[in-house]
């Protein structure tokens, strides 16, 4: 029993790392080593992948673009889903459980249904290829979703807290922002973290918003297919450098995860 | 769960979430609604087509293969995914540093961007020059997943299982982190067996967050698109043609703008149905 407890655990994360040790195996590889034969690790070290993401501007300016909607989004999602999710947990009022689950449809909705119309939409309000218009976009399926997760942690603190605050003359945003939601700061923490999450990872929306100036890391990756054949090891440096903005978020973040679930909705 | 009072204000406090939602929605959905009742031959020109498209998409076989596949792709990662998430969850350490190693660990493959996870698995799963692939080699299975359909959808499942077990555990850990210790000193007394603790205690405990995850998955997994997209581009063949590969492949690839729109409705039907009755079953009894 003692045996398997440690074991599977292990044998997970090592199933998950593999991959990603083997990406960045490749990312140290010039692409001559990387096509000419199967190794283990790097025989010829490089860093010459990395060097041209980070002097080549089409490369780096990915990035910014990708953090600079991501961010955009995180914050519009959270800050419209916070008073939403208050009233859904706090107020009974015309047709809110109809308008609960319609928020959440609209976590269904396949983005391959929606980029065609997206495209449209935004470039007839003069939006299309700004980091706004991907983080609007985005908020398609993190505004229902950052609803849900807040709206079960806001259930989970009694009423009383309200009413206490109101009895010594809060005002309702000063109540809000003072008292409510530090309570909270764990659901909003997990609530902002799948926010990123999902902005971060998507990346059919954002292309189909973007040609040139928000054009994300992700989609310029997939300009090294057709370049020149397939430059596996440039290939392979961009992806690893996706992982880091996510990995940092989760160190920060890492806390809250388990800790917040389990005061919200369980 | 916080008792609640009749009060029409809390239209104002939704109000931004609904005026976002309902550009980013309503908008394009009327746009897809309006393409799926006519017919175009360029120009902007449109003809009313009524139900014509609906009956096309629903009768071809085309599509009715494609939802084929996307229902035993959900299926079998659903099958692996929650019982493995919910047995690490249970295997993992309750406090200590290891803890936190194994969540920040555990959740790295939830944030890498999909399309990374399909140029990932891509060099990974190479027969020759991929780690996975040349293992598999090794062992003595004839295995290149662009061109047996059977190793297309294994390292699929595989890459989804890599991929998306991570979220189950997290949420699962986070059920099980909030059972008070009291309860298994009761079910300690009680002489409990290692499977009733877990049939009674810990599994309903878990009930809501595992609704979440299993919800999640179903969506996600449904609308999956850029993982094998990247990776197997659909093929060989058709063999991992999923919906959202070949409603792309309609709608952006031939600009056969009618029947993709026919077939967008009818995917985010049998989404919204499914979900529904899910969601219906699962809150049934927390009867608000």
């Amino acid at each position: 029993m003692k045996a398997i407890r440690i074991l599977a655990p292990t044998l997970y994360i090592i199933f998950l790392l593999l991959p990603i040790y083997w990406l960045l195996n490749m990312s140290f590889k010039t692409t001559n080593e990387i096509l000419g034969g199967f190794s283990l690790w790097p025989r010829e070290f490089t860093l010459a992948n990395y060097a041209v993401i980070f002097t080549d501007a089409t490369w780096y300016t990915g990035y910014l673009n990708s953090i600079t909607y991501v961010a955009l989004n995180t914050v519009i999602s959270v800050a419209v889903a916070l008073p939403a999710a208050y009233a859904f947990s706090r107020f009974r009022f015309l047709g809110d459980k109809h308008l609960f689950f319609w928020l959440l449809t609209n976590r269904m909705a396949p983005a391959a249904v929606f980029a065609l119309p997206f495209f449209q939409l935004y470039s007839a309000v003069g939006l299309f290829d700004t980091h706004i218009a991907v983080a609007l976009a985005h908020c398609l399926f993190n505004i229902p979703l950052a609803v849900w997760i807040l709206e079960g942690f806001m259930s989970g603190i009694p009423r009383e807290l309200d009413e206490t605050a109101y009895v010594d003359g809060y005002s309702f945003p000063r109540f809000f922002t003072r008292i409510f939601m530090p309570t909270i700061a764990s659901g909003i923490g997990v609530a902002a973290f799948f926010c990123f999450m999902f902005s971060w990872v998507e990346l059919l929306l954002a292309k189909t918003l973007t040609s040139v100036e928000a054009k994300p890391i992700a989609a310029t990756m997939t300009r090294t297919a057709s370049t020149s054949g397939y430059e596996l090891g440039l290939l392979a440096a961009a992806g690893a450098l996706t992982i880091i903005p996510g990995a940092v978020v989760i160190w920060f973040v890492r806390n809250y995860i388990a800790k917040g679930f389990a005061l919200g909705r369980v | 769960m916080a008792r609640k009072t009749t009060d029409q204000k809390g239209w104002l406090f939704v109000a931004p979430v609904v005026a976002l939602v309902m550009f980013n929605a309503a908008i394009p959905l009327m746009t897809v609604v309006n393409y799926s009742v006519q017919e175009t031959f360029g120009d902007n020109v449109f003809f009313w087509h009524g139900i014509g498209w609906f009956q096309d998409v629903l009768q071809s076989e085309r599509f009715q293969a494609a939802l084929g596949r996307q229902l035993l792709f959900t299926g079998i990662i659903l099958a692996i995914e929650v019982p493995l998430g919910v047995a690490i969850a249970l295997a993992m350490p309750r406090k200590g540093i290891w803890v936190s190693v194994c969540l920040v660990l555990m959740a790295l493959p939830l944030l890498i961007p999909w399309n990374v996870v399909g140029a990932i698995w891509n060099i990974y799963a190479l027969p020759d020059i991929g780690l996975f692939g040349r293992v598999i080699n090794e062992l003595g299975f004839d295995y290149n997943f662009t061109q047996s359909p059977f190793a297309a959808w294994f390292t699929l499942i595989v890459m989804d299982v890599w991929h998306w077990t991570s979220l189950v555990v997290l949420l699962a850990y986070a059920g099980l982190s909030s059972i008070p210790d009291a309860y298994y000193q009761a079910a300690r007394i009680d002489g409990a067996k290692r499977w009733a603790v877990f049939r009674y205690i810990q599994l309903p405990k878990m009930r809501r967050v595992l609704t979440i995850a299993i919800l999640l998955r179903f969506m996600d997994s449904f609308m999956i698109y850029t993982e094998p997209f990247v990776l197997t581009g659909g093929g060989p063949g058709n063999s991992t043609t999923f919906l959202s590969i070949d409603l792309v492949k309609i709608a952006l690839g031939q600009f056969d703008l009618g029947p993709a729109a026919a077939m967008s409705l009818i995917y985010f039907l049998i989404i919204l149905a499914f979900s529904w009755v899910f969601y219906t079953v699962m809150t049934r009894h927390e009867g608000n």
